[in-house]
C-alpha cells in the first residue's frame, strides 16, 4: 500500500471514530493519539525518506492535508460535544421562572406627601419659592395682619388653639404669607411662594373632621397681577393635579384677607362633570378658596397697595387626596395604619 | 339664613324657579347651600271643618269627629287628639294621602269606629318640633281662621313654597335680612325690589308720657330708638305670619314676639319688645353692667354681668342684655297690654364678647355683630309698632324716643376705570361698569374715568375700591374673567437646601424600607416628654379638645408608637415605620416653642418573612444601626458621630440603646425600648431611633474632594482577641486606629463570640486591619512592624490576649 493510500485509509478510519466520541476527555487522547509525535500521521511522515524527491513533497503535502482535516473533524466535534455539555449544564441549572421573587421591601412615601410633592413640584417649574413658616404662631400673624383684627366675626370661621393670649397653632398657612410680605425685597423682583404644612383647628376628630390637617399657601406679588392671571394659575394647577381635562369655576366667597374672594370648583374628575356620588350630582368639586390679596394685607406688611398687588390661594391636601383617591375617613392620615400607607405607590 | 321663595317673590321679581335661583346666586354672590322644597312628597292633605264632635263608645281619650272635608258629605274620622274640639279648622289627611317619612293614610277601623282619614298634627307633615307652635305640640293643629274646607291644606301652611338656605359669610349680613336678599336677586336679574311700605298710624298720647330713653355713651349705642304701643292684646298671630316665621325657621309665640321677629326677618334689624307695666321705673338708660351685677336672661339663666356688657336698664335695674338677649324681668306674656319696642344699633364688639362670654348667641347678636342696615332702624321701628297696632288692637304712641342716632348716608367710594381693568385682567368700558353698578342700586358719577360710587347704608360691607372690584367682577360673572398666566421678571423656584436635604431624608428611609407615617403634633402629657434629645420646659395648648391632645410633642417617637398600636391592634406584626417632622421645645423663661426638624423610625417584627427561598430576618438593634449609619452617611458628617451606650432612659432597654453624640452634642437616640414598657404598652419587641436633623444640618460637612483609585496593593492583618465582657467595640477599634501607624486603611470587624471554650467574663472579637501606601507597594516587614505595635497596645491598655 503507498503511502497515500495509507493516509487515505489512516482519514477514513479515524473520521469514524471521532465522530462517534461522546466524551471530550475521549477525544482529547484520541487528538493526542492521532496527531501527536507517536501517532501513525508522524509515522507516516517519517516514512517519506523511503521516497523519491519528486514524490516527497507531494505526498508531504498530502499527509499535511489529511492532518489538516483531520484536526478539522476533532474541532468540528469538539464544539458539538462542548455544545452539549453546555446544553447538559444549561439544563440542570433550569429554574421554575414563575416561583415567587424574594421580598424586597421599600417604603412609601405618605399620600399626604405626595400630594404636596406634586404641587410642589409644579409650582417651582413656575419659578414659585418654597417658604416654610412655623406651626407656632402668633396671634399677629395668623390673624392681625391678614385683616382679621380681635373680636373679628371671621374668627369664627377657624376655631383655633392658643397658648396664652397671644400664640396659638397656626389655623392656616396664610401666617407665612404675611411674613413673607413683610421681609421680602420688591426692588429684587416679584414675590412668587407657596406654603405647604400643617395646620390645627378646634375640631373633635372624626370622618370628615381632624384637629390637624394640611394646607397649601400660594401667594404672587407683583406690579401687575390680574385676577385673570390667578384663574389661569388656578387652572394650571388643577389641571396638573387632577387631569388635563379639568376646567375650574369661580364663586364668589369671603376671607378677610382676599378682596375678591372666591371659591373655586374643579369639574368632577371622576365623572367629567356628568354628575355622580363623588360631586353630588352637580359636577363640580370645591377643591380650594382664593383671591385678590386685600389692601389692607399689603399696607399691614409694609407693601404700598397702590403699586403692588397680586392673589393668594389656599388648598387642602388632606381634602385633594380624599377625593382624589376616595378616602373616606381623615384619620386614616393620621393612624399610621401600615396597610393604608404603603398602597399609595408613587405615580408619574 | 332660611329664604323663603313666595316671601321673596313679594319683594322683587324673579324671572326663575327656586332651583335655578339657588345656582344663580351661587354663581354671583352668596353660597346657596341647598334649596328645599316644602311639603315635597306630600299629597291629598286637606282643610277640614269638624261640625260634630262625640266620644268613642269604646274609649277613654278617642272621638268620632264628622269632619267638612269639602265633600258631599260629611268625613268620619276617630281621632285621639286631647286637644279636638267642635267648629275647629285642621288639616286632614285623606285616605291615600302621603304624610311625613312616606306613612301612607288608609281608611280604616278603630275600636269598631270607621276612621276615613286622619287628623294631622304639624310634626307628622314634617314640622321640626323645634318650629311647632307650642301650643299644638302635643296635639292637633287649629287654624285660627276659617279656610274652605278641601281646599290644599299645605298652601294654608305655606307649605308649597321652597326653602333657599343662604350660606352668609361674614361679610354679607346686609342679606340677613329679605331686604338685603332681594337686592342681592334684583342686582342679579337687574330688577328693583319693591317694598310697599305703610305708613304708621300713630294715637294722641305722646310716647313721653310713658317713659324716656337715654344713652350713656353713643359708641356702645350708636343709635337708639324707641316706640310704644298700648292697649293691646297678646295673641296668636294670624295665619300668614305663622307660616312666614315657620318657613323661615322660627317657631310662632305671639303676635308681640312674632312681630319682633317678623321684623329681624325682614330688615335684618333686631329688635326687643318691653313689657311696660314690668318696667320698675321708666326711665331707659341704655349704660355699661356694674361688675357682678345680675340678670336673668328669657331662657332663665342667671348671670353676673361685668363693664364690658352693655345692658338696657329702666333706670333702676338692668332689663336686658343689650343686642343679646331680654332679661326675664320684662318679658311679653299673656297678660301684656303695654309694649316697648327697641329698634336699636350696638357696639359689635361688646356684643360679640358678650355673647360668647355667656355663650347666648343668638340670631339678634349675631346680626349686631357683623353690621346691621343702619338706614332702616327707624323704618323696622316704624313698621313693628304699625303691626303690633293691627294685629294686637292696640294703639301707637305718638313719636318715638331717641336717645341717640345715626344719620344714614351713602359713602361715596371712588374707583377708575383702569383700576378695574387692571385688577380683574379685563378691558372693560364705561357702560359696562356703570350699568352694573346701577344694577345694584349704587348712584353713579363718572368723571374723567373715575366712578364716584355712592353706596346706600344697606352695604356696610364696601368701604374701598377692592370692594367695587369684587362687586363688579362677580355681577359680570367669574367664568367670563380671562385665563392667563402672571408674566413678571423672570424668578427661580428651587428647594432651599434645608427643603432639599428634608426631602432627601424622607427619600432615603424610603428605599431602606420605612413607610412614611404623619402622626399627631398634639399628644398626651406623658408622650409628649418621652425620648427627649434636647431638653423643653412643655407647651400646653389652653383649651384642648382631649387631653389626648392638649401638649405639643418633644419627640416623634410616641407618635410612632401610636401608630404601632394601631397596627399590632390590627394583627399587622411587623412594621417599618418613619416620620420626619417638627418637634416643639421651649426653653425655660420662654412662651414660645422652638420648632426642631426630626426624624424618627419605628421597627417591630420580621424584615422579611420566611418563604420558600428566604429565612425569616427579625430585626435587631444593629439592623436599626445600619439604617441609621447609611443616613447618617449621607450627611457626610466631618466628625463621627459616637454611640454611648444609654443606661437610664425610663422607655428604652438599658442594655440594648444608645445616644449619638456628635461633637459633644446628643444628636439622637436609638434602642429597643424597654421589655417594662413594651409590656406595659402591649406592644411586641420594638426598635426605634430619633434624629435630631437640626443639629446634623447644622454640622460641619466633610470635603467633596475626587481621590484616584489606589494603584497599588493593600494587604490585611486579620487579629482576634479575647478581652472583658465589659470593653466596647468602640475602645478596641480606638486603640487600633490611633497605633496602627498612617497606613492603616480600614479595621472590619468581623466575628464576635462569647461562650464554649471562652471564659465566662470574657469574649473574643477579630478584626481585619488593611494597610496600604499609596506612593508605592507595602513591603512585608513596613506591615509586620505596624501590626505589632497593635498587638502590643492592645495588650496593655485593654489587657487583651491575642489568640
Amino acid at each position: 500500500m503507498d503511502l497515500k493510500s495509507k493516509l487515505e485509509e489512516l482519514f477514513e478510519q479515524n473520521q469514524a471514530k471521532i465522530k462517534s466520541l461522546h466524551d471530550l476527555d475521549e477525544l482529547n487522547q484520541t487528538r493526542i493519539n492521532l496527531l501527536g509525535k507517536k501517532g501513525p500521521i508522524t509515522e507516516v511522515l517519517r516514512g517519506m525518506k523511503d521516497l523519491d524527491a519528486t514524490e516527497r513533497p507531494k505526498v508531504g503535502a498530502y499527509a499535511n492535508k489529511i492532518k489538516d482535516n483531520l484536526q478539522d473533524v476533532i474541532a468540528e466535534r469538539k464544539a458539538v460535544l462542548e455544545q452539549a455539555v453546555i446544553d447538559q449544564k444549561l439544563k440542570q441549572e433550569t429554574i421554575d421562572v414563575t416561583l415567587p421573587g424574594d421580598v424586597v421591601k421599600a417604603g412609601t412615601p405618605h399620600i399626604l406627601t405626595q400630594i404636596m410633592d406634586d404641587i410642589e413640584e409644579f409650582f417651582i417649574g413656575q419659578g414659585y419659592q418654597v417658604i416654610d413658616g412655623p406651626e407656632v404662631e402668633e396671634d399677629h400673624y395668623n390673624f392681625e395682619m391678614l385683616n382679621i383684627p380681635k373680636n373679628h366675626p371671621a374668627r369664627d370661621m377657624q376655631d383655633t388653639f392658643y397658648m396664652g393670649n397671644d400664640l396659638l397653632m397656626r389655623s392656616q398657612t396664610s401666617p407665612v404669607q404675611a411674613r413673607t410680605l413683610e421681609v421680602h425685597d420688591f426692588s429684587k423682583g416679584p414675590l412668587k411662594m407657596i406654603s405647604p404644612g400643617r395646620v390645627y383647628r378646634r375640631d373633635t376628630d372624626d370622618a370628615t373632621h381632624s384637629h390637624q390637617f394640611h394646607q397649601v399657601e400660594g401667594l404672587v406679588i407683583d406690579k401687575h397681577i390680574t385676577m385673570a392671571d390667578l384663574k389661569g394659575t388656578l387652572l394650571a394647577v388643577a389641571q396638573h393635579v387632577f387631569g388635563k381635562d379639568r376646567t375650574i369655576r369661580l364663586r364668589p366667597s369671603y376671607f378677610p384677607f382676599t378682596e375678591p374672594s372666591v371659591e373655586v370648583d374643579v369639574s368632577c374628575f371622576r365623572c367629567g362633570g356628568r354628575g355622580c356620588a363623588i360631586c353630588k350630582y352637580s359636577g363640580w368639586i370645591e377643591v380650594l378658596g382664593a383671591g385678590m390679596v386685600h389692601p389692607n394685607v399689603l399696607t399691614n406688611a409694609g407693601v404700598d397697595p397702590k403699586v403692588y398687588g397680586g392673589f393668594a390661594f389656599g388648598l387642602g391636601p388632606d381634602r385633594f387626596a380624599m377625593l382624589k383617591y376616595g378616602i373616606d375617613d381623615i384619620r386614616s392620615f393620621y393612624q399610621g395604619d401600615q396597610r393604608f400607607l404603603s398602597q399609595f405607590q408613587q405615580e408619574g | 339664613m332660611d329664604v323663603s321663595y313666595q316671601w321673596l317673590k313679594e319683594l322683587v321679581d324673579v324671572p326663575v324657579d327656586a332651583d335655578t335661583l339657588g345656582e344663580k346666586v351661587s354663581r354671583t354672590g352668596i353660597e346657596v347651600d341647598s334649596v328645599t322644597h316644602l311639603g315635597a312628597g306630600l299629597k291629598k292633605i286637606v282643610i277640614g271643618k269638624v261640625m260634630d264632635l262625640i266620644d268613642h263608645p269604646d274609649s277613654d281619650h278617642l272621638h268620632i269627629a264628622q269632619v267638612d272635608t269639602g265633600d258631599d258629605e260629611l268625613r268620619q274620622i276617630v281621632c285621639g287628639a286631647p286637644n279636638i274640639e267642635k267648629g275647629q279648622t285642621v288639616i286632614v289627611a285623606m285616605p291615600g294621602a302621603r304624610i311625613a317619612d312616606n306613612q301612607k293614610i288608609k281608611r280604616g277601623k278603630m275600636r269598631g269606629v270607621v276612621s276615613d282619614g286622619m287628623i294631622c298634627a304639624l310634626q307628622e307633615l314634617g314640622f321640626s318640633d323645634a318650629i311647632a307652635p307650642k301650643a299644638y305640640s302635643d296635639g292637633i293643629y287649629v287654624f285660627n281662621e276659617d279656610l274652605k274646607p278641601g281646599s290644599d291644606a299645605l298652601v294654608a301652611l305655606g307649605w308649597d313654597d321652597s326653602i333657599l338656605d343662604f350660606e352668609i359669610t361674614p361679610n354679607r349680613a346686609d342679606a340677613l335680612g329679605m331686604r338685603g336678599v332681594a337686592w342681592e336677586v334684583g342686582a342679579t336679574y337687574n330688577k328693583t325690589p319693591h317694598f310697599n311700605d305703610q305708613p304708621v298710624v300713630e294715637g294722641d298720647k305722646p310716647v313721653e308720657d310713658y317713659l324716656t330713653a337715654k344713652v350713656d355713651d353713643v359708641k356702645d349705642a350708636p343709635s337708639y330708638q324707641m316706640r310704644v304701643v298700648d292697649g293691646v292684646k297678646i295673641q296668636d298671630s294670624p295665619l300668614w305670619l305663622q307660616r312666614r316665621l315657620w318657613n323661615a325657621g322660627v317657631r310662632p309665640i305671639n303676635n308681640i314676639v312674632d312681630v319682633t321677629n317678623l321684623i329681624m326677618l325682614g330688615y335684618g334689624q333686631p329688635l326687643h319688645a318691653f313689657d311696660y307695666n314690668k318696667l320698675e321705673n321708666h326711665e331707659i338708660l341704655v349704660r355699661r353692667a356694674h361688675d357682678k351685677e345680675a340678670l336673668t336672661t328669657l331662657d332663665g339663666n342667671d348671670h353676673e354681668l361685668d363693664s364690658e356688657d352693655i345692658v338696657i336698664t329702666d333706670g333702676l335695674k338692668p332689663v336686658a342684655l343689650a343686642g343679646v338677649m331680654g332679661g326675664l324681668n320684662s318679658e311679653i306674656t299673656d297678660d301684656t297690654t303695654t309694649v316697648v319696642i327697641e329698634s336699636a344699633c350696638f357696639a359689635p364688639t361688646n356684643i360679640r364678647k358678650t355673647a360668647l362670654k355667656y355663650n347666648l348667641r343668638s340670631q339678634a347678636s349675631s346680626r349686631f355683630e357683623k353690621g346691621i342696615n343702619v338706614a332702616d332702624i327707624n323704618n323696622a321701628l316704624d313698621e313693628a309698632a304699625r303691626l303690633m297696632a293691627e294685629l294686637g288692637n292696640g294703639t301707637v304712641a305718638k313719636g318715638h324716643l331717641s336717645a341717640s342716632a345715626i344719620e344714614p348716608k351713602d359713602t361715596i367710594v371712588k374707583i377708575t376705570l383702569d383700576r378695574i381693568n387692571h385688577v380683574l385682567g379685563t378691558d372693560f368700558d364705561e357702560a359696562l361698569v356703570t350699568d352694573l353698578f346701577k344694577r345694584l342700586g349704587f348712584g353713579v358719577e363718572t368723571h374723567d374715568g373715575e366712578f364716584a360710587v355712592a353706596v346706600p347704608p344697606r352695604r356696610w360691607d364696601i368701604a374701598i375700591d377692592s370692594d367695587l372690584i369684587e362687586e363688579v367682577a362677580r355681577l359680570y360673572g367669574y367664568d367670563n374673567l380671562p385665563s392667563t398666566l402672571p408674566t413678571t421678571t423672570m424668578t427661580i423656584g428651587q428647594f432651599t437646601p434645608k427643603q432639599a436635604r428634608l426631602r432627601r431624608t424622607r427619600k432615603i428611609l424610603e428605599g431602606l424600607g420605612l413607610s412614611q407615617a404623619i402622626t399627631y403634633s398634639l399628644v398626651n402629657a406623658e408622650e409628649a416628654h418621652q425620648f427627649a434629645i434636647e431638653s423643653s420646659e412643655g407647651t400646653k395648648v389652653s383649651w384642648p379638645m382631649t387631653q389626648d391632645h392638649a401638649v405639643l410633642r418633644e419627640n416623634l417617637i410616641a407618635g410612632l408608637i401610636n401608630a404601632e398600636q394601631y397596627n399590632v391592634a390590627r394583627k399587622q406584626a411587623d412594621l417599618a415605620l418613619y416620620e420626619q417632622g417638627r418637634v416643639f421645645l421651649r426653653k425655660p423663661g420662654h412662651v414660645r416653642p422652638e420648632e426642631h426638624e426630626y426624624v424618627a423610625g419605628l421597627f417591630t417584627g420580621n424584615l422579611t418573612s420566611k418563604n420558600w427561598h428566604q429565612q425569616a430576618e427579625s430585626v435587631d438593634f444593629y439592623y436599626v444601626k445600619g439604617v441609621v449609619d447609611h443616613l447618617l452617611g449621607d450627611y457626610r458628617l466631618d466628625q463621627p458621630v459616637e454611640y454611648v451606650a444609654l443606661k437610664d432612659d425610663p422607655q428604652l432597654h438599658p442594655g440594648q440603646s444608645a445616644k449619638l453624640v456628635l461633637a459633644g452634642e446628643t444628636i439622637g437616640l436609638i434602642g429597643r425600648l424597654h421589655p417594662g414598657f413594651e409590656h406595659a404598652e402591649g406592644l411586641p419587641e420594638t426598635y426605634v431611633f430619633e434624629l435630631n436633623l437640626e443639629a446634623l444640618m447644622n454640622a460641619d460637612r466633610s470635603e467633596m474632594a475626587a481621590k484616584p483609585a489606589p494603584k497599588f496593593p493593600e494587604m490585611t492583618r486579620d487579629i482576634a482577641i479575647l478581652v472583658d465582657q465589659a470593653v466596647e467595640n468602640a475602645a478596641i477599634v480606638k486603640v487600633i486606629e490611633q497605633v496602627g501607624g498612617k497606613f492603616l486603611r480600614d479595621v472590619t470587624l468581623f466575628d464576635v463570640y462569647a461562650g464554649a471554650n471562652i471564659e465566662g467574663h470574657k469574649k473574643s472579637l477579630a478584626y481585619t486591619l488593611t494597610y496600604r501606601r499609596d506612593d508605592q507597594t507595602l513591603t512585608e516587614d513596613e506591615v509586620n512592624a505596624a501590626f505589632a505595635k497593635v498587638t502590643t497596645a492592645l495588650h496593655d491598655e485593654l489587657g487583651a490576649t491575642i489568640r
